[in-house]
């Protein structure tokens, strides 16, 4: 226990590796979890955002700015394709009349 | 760095977003979202990364959840709409994640103990960042002027009902 405390003493760059390794991981078991369409594409957020916590931890601890252009750059994707992607489950769920994504199974074999 | 705020809100981001995975109600997946997305808005602050921290705040906890909500509730989802997967899908689904989060952890093991760099006065802020961004990365800055045009325009066409052709 007193050493788990003391390797929290001062803050490196591995405690954010581990962090966006749990987030990640996360985001990836929600997609594989659920099955409603929008909690997927809500977990595929939290990978997104996993990402830009280490852009930023890795832009802070080389002091270079070109980190956090890249994490903006990921955000301004991120807000087109929820505006897109949001626009096509909207009209999936017009024709199918459910959220479950094992009724979309048309191009499985 | 401090460490009791990084431990705060790492253990209030991860518990969020276990509860945005976890959550029976896609509403309160939601919500969980927005306090994942604010815990996160906290850790720039803590790297420094303020113009970040206010573009997180408004563009993520703002827009995109309001979206997400708003679509949420038009289409009228709640705990008895939800589909829910077999006990041994969610199973093996859980068990595929935790062994992502251990590779994960094992191939980052060795990884260097380094010191914060020593930053200038304007790093994270709107000025050292808008410094960056319109020299560096300009050309990249108005190529996504036009990815956003795209996005409305395509976001327009498919949510309308009847395409007249």
């Amino acid at each position: 226990m007193e050493e788990l405390m003391g390797s929290f003493n001062t803050i490196g760059i591995q405690h954010y590796l581990f962090l966006s390794a749990v987030l990640f991981s996360i985001g990836v078991t929600g997609v594989l979890y659920r099955r409603n369409f929008i909690v997927i594409f809500m977990s595929i957020e939290l990978m997104l955002n996993a990402v830009n916590v280490l852009l930023a931890a890795f832009s802070r601890f080389n002091g270079d700015q070109s980190g956090q252009v890249f994490v903006f750059f990921i955000m301004v994707v991120a807000a087109a394709e929820v505006a897109v992607g949001l626009a096509i489950l909207v009209m999936i769920f017009r024709n199918i009349r459910s959220t479950d994504i094992n009724a979309l199974r048309n191009l499985k074999w | 760095m401090n460490p009791i705020a990084f431990l705060i809100l790492s253990v209030l981001t991860i518990s969020s977003a276990l509860m945005v995975v976890f959550s029976k109600n896609p509403i309160y997946s939601v919500l969980w979202l927005i306090i994942c997305f604010f815990s996160i808005t906290g850790h720039y602050i803590l790297l420094d990364a303020h113009f970040l921290a206010v573009v997180n705040l408004i563009v993520y906890a703002g827009a995109i959840m309001v979206l997400f909500l708003f679509v949420i509730m038009l289409l009228n989802l709640n705990k008895e709409t939800e589909p829910h997967k077999p006990m041994i899908l969610k199973a093996a689904a859980v068990l595929s994640g935790c062994l992502l989060m251990i590779v994960l952890a094992a191939s980052l093991q060795g990884y260097a103990q380094q010191p914060p760099a020593i930053i200038t006065e304007e790093f994270g802020t709107a000025k050292g960042v808008g410094k960056v961004l319109f020299t560096d990365f300009l050309l990249p800055f108005e190529v996504a002027s036009i990815l956003f045009i795209t996005a409305i325009v395509g976001s327009v066409i498919l949510g309308k009902k009847h395409v007249n052709d």
